[in-house]
Order: structure tokens, then C-alpha cells, then sequence
């Protein structure tokens, strides 16, 4: 195994050093990084000339450069070593560049990687569960479609036709009559494919999801509540109970007592919380948030392991999911209620969702207020990067949840009398996970590679940014930067995938 | 894992010797390209995506024109005419008629139908062109690899792998930087140079299976050159491989060629393609909405298609994936009267048997024969 590690990281770093060559050369020979100062008519031209020419040695051939640049890079691996790769043509350090970069990319991905995983698997898996359903096919075809759309139609689409129709009906937040019809109906199709069963009940879920979702339009529209949404003290603690029956329903199902008693004495723990904690909310930080979710799952633990009888494993994950998620509506009400002095605020003047940037600038306010300014700025590209990797994911879930429900296991769990929940839940879903996984580690590798377009679209000043600029200007080390960190990412992540496939499956071994 | 396909030689219908065999009507006596051809026409979407695909391009080349043809269209998509009800579009569908600039006009006058056109042109130019020069250098490579094996292999995985570690975008954007200028057909040539590690590697794995089979080691021992071997015997056996994943790298082609052009890397004025129509006008999309409608669009119904004709093929070369057999879920756990966290039995699944969606389940009904007989 470790002459595996070490062989393989031999060769990535072997691979890094061709690659990184045949991308210097590339970029060296796509564009002259004299050409602005060519077609400047300033009056110290030469000068600059042979400042810029100083600057990026451009008197050396392009090999020698790039060894220059190797062994500076070379030196960002060893520890205190003086990292150093190099500068632009206006003379800035490209470490300090990249690592601003960097943070902003990071931000920008983290956020819509998660969101595309988990929705992507539990889509998947609940179109391999519905095969050749309404539902199935409205959810292959739909992926498809998010697949064939690239990502720039995606960003202008959503910038230029969403954004600013949202920031303009805000300014009257009412819905007209076939909005509400149109949705109710959307809603009530979609919960009846999903919930399936026999006409009966599919008759009942539908109409009982239309009509919840028609009032429930109906009631925001009359308080115009987009303008100052809250949960309320009733319907915050009602959201926290449903969240943790719901748990109850999926993961243990209704019969399980203990299971009920874990997730209710969750709920009256955090229904408590939200009451009592309603003043200190004002001046807390992010890390009051953070620590406010470690309590609350770790409440959650301990419910299930003080009231879960013969499965506490299964009680401790009911517990801590809805701990998790009931904190998470706490949260949510607190930002809800910030939202409208967010609106208010003079610098965002009632149009929130931004479309350029990643903050308002000059925004004055607690942490509340700037990271509902995060939020709405954050919220377009994330959705954009999200809906592209959504639809592989789908995709390979749905193949793989297949495939798996066809196995001989599958039946042998079947044959012995498991419940359907069981079968799916722990021996059908945990198995599909395997190729899942390695797909997904590959992925996220590439992820921040494929920012680019996003944030050329949105204006973000990151890592796609800083290659953009840098090949625009005929800039190598910019560049180079940026593909040193897109190559190691990739390259790792593909590493880690193929160890993760041998480690969770033993029939795989690396070799 | 499935039978020989040297076509012609074995036919799919062939009985085989050692458990039952279960084959349905279609599949006695009929060689595999048939088969395969048969499978794909059966796939509707697929069928439908290929003729609307063909249509749309034809549509296109014609009204643009095409090998320095003239086309059928009256507009020329570089000339400024006066601006016809403030550019908007004048195509209306009842009644029909195109009117004078169906698609309307740009901020300054060009003819939006013609650009779009010429658009389409120049970006199923550069789709095709990637699509084959990556196949080729693809199988070329692969199949050496393949074939081979030993330092050969090693040598040409490892360059593989250099290429494979540039994330694509990042390398066709510094390649169209560098050869842009040069006109779609040079772009496209280049952008094929980068786009080959996908099918390399498929087409180098297959030959690592194929090459141990019966049939080569026959044509080695009737005194076969290696060439004549790669190219006259495996590569055809092969062929399922290559052609699916040739028509998903000519997806994947659009979206790259339209991405980098629309960042500005990829062709350049004065030609036209849908990616950099978006972002030549992406400024005036709120007062000219249409002029993101129509290349948008396109772009979109372009990649639809040719994902899912390579959907199709991809399920007509390996059948297998059609045929998992699934017990439908037919009562999902909120049901008390099946579920027992005490783990009482009660739930045998409604099976196959029941199902009324019949056509794949159907399948199933004969238990796991048809895929254990494919393993054998």
C-alpha cells in the first residue's frame, strides 16, 4: 500500500512538471505580453517596455524562464521555503494574488458542491426508485437538459431574466391568481409523483398539497411577507417538529417508539432554545452559530443514546439530524427577521439579489446583515455552478441505485423479510454509494477549474478571474499560478477517489 | 461478458451451449449490426433527436450557405441594414411568414437570422472537427496502447495523463488564444489536439480485453500483420466504444467551442458562433431579450439532441444496461402495515410479476438468465 502511495505520488509530481512545461510554452507562444505597451502611444514607452521585459525576463528563452519558474514553485512545497511564483506584468506578487483568489473561489464552490451532491444523490435515488415514472422521466429529462445547457447560458439566464425580475416584483410582492393556480398545481403533481401509491392516495396527497400550497401563497401574498418574512413563534417550533417527525418516518419509520422519544425530546429541547435564546441572538458571531449547531446535534446525540433502547446507532443519527436541522430553522428565523432591515439598508435600496461581485460595498452591519449580504450575492453563481454538476450526479446516482437493487444481496435481503426501508436505506443506498463516491471526489477536483465562467459572468474576482487576465494580457505566471493549483487539485482528488473506491471496496485493491 | 462480435461471423442468435437460453423473437438470426441498428430506431428520443439534429444543421448550411455555396437566405450576416420596427423580431407563426428579419436585428442593424445561421454553421464546423480529430488521435493512441501494452503503453498513458491533468477549458482557452485567429476550421483542429484523452483511454481499455480473445489469436496464428490485426479484427469489435463516445465528446465539443467563444478565446470577429453572439450582446439583452433567446437556444437544442443520440446509441451497443431487473417499490415505507422496526416479517415485495409497466420488467420475468448468460 504505501509503495502504491509513493509511486503514485512520484508520477503526479512527474506528470505536474511535463504539464506544467507544455502550459508555459503554450501560453508564451498564444499571446506576446508586449502587446499593450506595442500599441500604447505613451510617451515613455521604451521604458516600460524595458521595465516589463525586466520585470518577466523576457530577454531569456522561454525554456530557461520556465525553469526559473519551476524551481520558484518548487519552493512553495518545502516548508518556510520561500514560495515564490513569480509576478505579473504590473509587478505584483502572483502568491498574494492567488491566495485572494483562492479564498474567494473556495467560497464561491464550497457551497454549491455540497448542495450538488446531496441533492443530486437523493434525486437519483428517488428516480431509480420511481424507474420509468412520471417523476423518473421528468427528472431524466431535466438533467439532461442542465447538462446540455452550458454554464454561461445558465449565469445570463439567471442573471439578466431572474435576478431583476425578482428585484422588480419586490417592489410589489404580491402574486397574481395563475401564479398561485399554476404553482398549487406544479406542487401537487410533483409531491403525488413522489409519494406515489395507489390512485386513492395519490388523489389525497395531491389535493392536499395543492390547497397547503395555494394558501400558504395566498397568505404571503396578502402580508406581503417577502418584504418581512419571519417563521413566527408558531410556526418555527411546528417547522422544528415536522423536520424531526420526518427524520422519524425515514430513518426508523413510525412504529419505532424509541425513535419518536429521541426526536421528541429533541424538538422540546430545541422548541425551548428558540424561546429562550430569542434576546442573545443580536450580538452573536459566527462562532456563537457554529457552536450553536455543535449543541444541538450534540444534544440530539444524547437523547438517542439515553432513549434508544436497543438501537441507539439508529437513535444518536435520528437525534442529531434533527437536532441539525431544527437548529438550522432556528437560524433560518433569525435571518428572516434581519431581512428587512437588509432591504432597507440604504446601500442595497430593496433590489437584493446582486448580480455582480461578491459583497456590497461599504455595507455597514453586525454579522447578521453581512452575511445575509453574502447570501444574496452568492446565491446566482451557486445555483449556476450547482445545476451543472447536479445533473451528472443525478445521473450516476440513479445508474448506480439501479444497479445495485439488482444485486443477488438485494434479494437475499428481500427473501429474509427485511422491511422495504431497510433494504433501500441501509443495503441498497450504502452500496450505490461506492462509485458514487469516486465520481464525486474526480469531480470536485475539476470544480475549481470550472469556475471560470461563472465568475467571469458574476464578476467575481477569483481564480477564473486571474486566468482570464492573465491569457488576456499574454500574462505566463498568472496563469501558471492558477493551472498549479487546478492540476494539484485534480490530481489529488483522482487520487483520493481511487484510494476511496479499494478502501470502501474490499473486492478493489490498489496495486 | 457479451458474445464475439466479429460481424457477420457470429450471429447473436447463435443457441448456446449450457443453461437455457432466453431470447426474444427479434434477436434469432439477425447479425449484430442489425441489431444495433434495430435497437437504435427503436429508441424513439434518440431517433426523433438524430432526424430534428440533421434537419437543423441542413436548415442552417443552406440558408447561410456553406463550401463557399451561396444560401437561400437574402441577408448577409456582416452587412448593417436600416433597423425594421426597432429590430424586433418580425417571424410570426400564424400565419406564417418570416417577414424581413425573422429574428430581428442587433444593436446596430446586422440580420439576426443570418448570424444565428451563421452561427450554427461555424459551431457544427468546429463540433464535427473535434469530434473527429479526437476520435482518431483517440483511437490511434488507444489502440497502440492497448495493443501493445508494456513501456508502449506506459509511455503513451503517461502523455495522456499530462494532457488530462489541464482542465480542457483552461487548454482550449490557450490554444484559441494562440490559433483563434485563424478561422474556425484551424481552431476546431487544434482544440481536436487536446480533446483525445477521453476516448484514448476507453479505446486502450477495451483493446486490453479484446486482444486476449479467441478470434485475435487466431488472426495472429493465419500469419496477420499487427497492423491488420488492430485495424481489421479488434477495432471493429471495438467500434461500440468509439462511436458512443465520439458523439459525447461532439456534445461536450459544442459546449466547449460555444464557452470559449464566449469568453473571447475562441472565434473571432468578424465570424460569428452562438457563444460569442451571447456575449457580443450580453449588455443588451434587457431592452433585445431575443438576441439571447435564439443563440441561446440553439445552443441548448444542439447539445440535447446530440446527448441524446449518444443516449441512444450508448443503450443500442450495450443492451445490458436495459436490462436490470428491478422489483418495482411498489409501497413505499410510510406504510404500517408492511413496516415493522421490530423487524417482523410481512413484506414480500409486489414482484415483476404484477407490474403493469411491462417492457422492461418483462425482461425480468425470466429470473437472471439473460445476464448470467451473458457473464458465462
Amino acid at each position: 500500500m504505501l509503495s502504491y502511495v509513493l509511486r503514485r505520488i512520484g508520477v503526479s509530481v512527474l506528470i505536474l512538471v511535463a504539464a506544467s512545461f507544455i502550459m508555459y510554452v503554450l501560453v508564451a507562444w498564444a499571446r506576446d505580453p508586449l502587446t499593450d505597451l506595442y500599441a500604447s502611444n505613451n510617451p515613455n514607452r521604451e521604458q516600460l517596455i524595458a521595465q516589463r521585459i525586466q520585470w518577466l525576463n523576457l530577454d531569456q528563452p522561454v525554456v530557461v524562464r520556465w525553469f526559473n519558474w519551476l524551481l520558484g514553485a518548487a519552493r512553495c512545497v518545502i516548508p518556510f521555503g520561500g514560495c515564490d511564483l513569480g509576478v505579473n506584468i504590473q509587478n505584483q506578487a502572483v502568491t498574494v494574488l492567488l491566495g485572494r483568489a483562492m479564498g474567494a473561489t473556495l467560497q464561491l464552490v464550497t457551497a454549491s458542491t455540497i448542495l450538488a451532491i446531496v441533492l443530486g444523490i437523493l434525486v437519483g435515488i428517488v428516480s431509480a426508485l420511481r424507474q420509468y415514472s412520471a417523476v423518473d422521466y421528468t427528472f431524466t429529462f431535466a438533467s439532461f437538459f442542465f447538462y446540455s445547457l452550458p454554464s454561461f447560458v445558465m449565469g445570463v439566464l439567471l442573471k439578466v431574466f431572474v435576478a431583476l425580475g425578482f428585484n422588480n416584483w419586490l417592489r410589489d410582492p404580491v402574486f397574481s391568481w395563475t401564479w398561485i393556480i399554476g404553482l398549487s398545481l406544479v406542487s401537487g403533481l410533483f409531491w403525488q409523483a413522489i409519494i406515489g401509491g395507489n390512485r386513492l392516495r395519490r388523489l389525497v396527497v395531491f389535493a392536499a398539497s395543492v390547497l397547503t400550497t395555494g394558501i400558504m401563497l395566498y397568505a404571503m401574498s396578502v402580508t406581503q411577507w417577502f418584504l418581512d418574512p419571519s417563521l413566527g413563534p408558531v410556526l418555527a417550533p411546528l417547522f422544528i417538529a415536522a423536520l424531526a417527525a420526518g427524520m422519524v418516518l425515514i430513518i426508523a419509520g413510525p412504529r419505532a417508539r424509541f425513535a419518536w422519544r429521541t426526536a421528541g425530546a429533541v424538538v422540546i429541547v430545541l422548541i425551548a432554545a428558540y424561546f429562550l435564546l430569542q434576546p442573545f441572538f443580536r450580538g452573536i458571531g459566527a462562532w456563537g452559530v457554529v457552536l450553536l449547531f455543535i449543541l444541538a446535534i450534540g444534544v440530539g446525540i444524547l437523547a438517542g443514546w439515553i432513549l434508544g433502547e436497543h438501537d441507539k446507532g439508529q437513535a444518536m443519527r435520528i437525534g442529531a439530524f434533527s437536532g441539525l436541522l431544527g437548529m438550522g430553522v432556528i437560524i433560518l428565523d433569525q435571518y428572516m427577521q434581519r431581512w428587512s432591515d437588509y432591504l432597507r439598508n440604504p446601500r442595497v435600496g430593496g433590489r437584493p439579489i446582486a448580480t455582480v461581485g461578491s459583497q456590497t460595498p461599504n455595507l455597514q452591519g453586525d454579522f447578521w446583515i453581512q452575511s445575509i449580504d453574502s447570501f444574496t450575492h452568492l446565491l446566482l453563481p451557486t445555483i449556476s455552478l450547482m445545476l451543472i454538476s447536479f445533473a451528472g450526479y443525478t445521473r450516476y446516482a440513479r445508474g448506480g441505485m439501479l444497479e445495485t437493487l439488482n444485486q443477488d444481496y438485494i434479494r437475499t435481503a428481500r427473501a429474509k423479510g427485511l422491511p422495504e426501508r431497510t433494504v433501500v436505506g441501509r443495503h441498497a443506498f450504502r452500496n450505490s454509494l461506492i462509485p458514487i463516491t469516486t465520481i464525486v471526489a474526480a469531480d470536485v477536483g475539476g470544480l475549481i477549474g470550472g469556475a471560470i465562467i461563472t465568475e467571469r459572468i458574476f464578476a467575481f474576482s477569483g481564480m477564473g478571474a486571474l486566468f482570464i487576465q492573465g491569457l488576456n494580457a499574454g500574462d505566463p505566471n498568472p496563469v501558471m499560478a492558477y493551472f498549479v493549483v487546478v492540476a494539484i487539485f485534480a490530481i489529488t482528488f483522482n487520487f483520493l477517489a481511487d484510494l476511496s473506491y479499494s478502501a470502501l471496496d474490499p473486492r478493489v485493491r490498489a496495486k | 461478458m457479451t458474445t464475439p462480435i466479429d460481424p457477420g461471423a457470429v450471429s447473436a442468435g447463435t443457441p448456446h451451449s449450457g443453461g437455457p437460453t432466453v431470447l426474444t423473437k427479434d434477436e434469432k438470426g439477425v447479425s449484430q449490426g442489425r441489431l444495433i441498428l434495430r435497437r437504435f430506431l427503436a429508441h424513439r428520443p434518440a431517433l426523433i433527436s438524430m432526424i430534428l439534429f440533421v434537419f437543423v444543421i441542413l436548415f442552417a448550411a443552406t440558408a447561410s450557405g456553406v463550401f463557399g455555396l451561396p444560401g437561400w437566405w437574402k441577408h448577409d450576416f456582416t452587412t448593417l441594414y436600416p433597423p425594421v420596427d426597432g429590430g424586433r423580431p418580425t417571424l410570426t407563426l400564424f400565419p406564417f411568414s418570416l417577414g424581413e428579419h425573422p429574428f430581428g436585428q442587433n444593436t446596430v442593424g446586422k440580420d439576426y437570422f443570418a448570424m444565428t445561421m451563421r452561427g450554427i454553421v461555424n459551431s457544427s464546423y468546429v463540433m464535427f472537427i473535434i469530434g473527429l480529430t479526437g476520435a482518431f488521435i483517440g483511437v490511434v493512441i488507444g489502440a497502440i496502447a492497448g495493443y501493445y501494452r508494456g513501456w508502449v503503453d506506459a509511455v503513451l498513458m503517461r502523455i495522456t495523463d499530462v494532457v488530462i491533468v489541464i482542465p480542457i477549458i483552461v487548454i482550449g482557452a490557450v490554444v484559441g488564444t494562440a490559433v483563434g485567429g485563424l478561422g474556425p476550421v484551424a481552431l476546431a483542429v487544434f482544440l481536436g489536439f487536446v480533446a483525445w484523452t477521453g476516448i484514448a483511454r476507453l479505446v486502450r481499455a477495451e483493446f486490453l480485453s479484446l486482444r486476449e480473445r479467441e478470434f485475435v489469436e487466431a488472426a495472429r496464428v493465419a500469419g496477420a500483420s499487427d497492423l491488420r490485426i488492430i485495424f481489421k479484427h479488434i477495432l471493429p469489435n471495438a467500434m461500440g466504444v468509439v462511436i458512443v463516445s465520439t458523439t459525447l465528446l461532439i456534445a461536450a465539443a459544442i459546449i466547449l467551442e460555444t464557452a470559449l467563444s464566449f469568453l473571447g478565446f475562441g472565434i473571432r470577429a468578424p465570424e460569428v458562433s452562438l457563444g460569442k453572439l451571447i456575449s457580443d450582446n450580453e449588455a443588451a439583452f434587457q431592452t433585445r431579450p431575443w438576441l439571447f433567446w435564439w443563440p441561446a437556444g440553439f445552443i441548448v437544442l444542439l447539445s440535447l439532441l446530440v446527448n441524446f443520440v449518444g443516449d441512444g446509441l450508448r443503450d443500442a451497443f450495450d443492451p445490458r444496461q436495459k436490462r436490470i431487473v428491478f422489483r418495482r417499490v411498489r409501497e413505499l415505507p410510510a406504510d404500517a402495515a408492511v413496516i415493522d422496526s421490530q423487524g417482523v416479517i410481512s413484506d414480500v415485495p409486489v414482484g415483476p410479476l404484477t407490474t403493469d409497466t411491462g417492457s422492461t420488467t418483462s425482461v425480468g420475468l425470466s429470473g437472471e438468465e439473460p445476464d448470467a448468460r451473458r457473464d458465462s
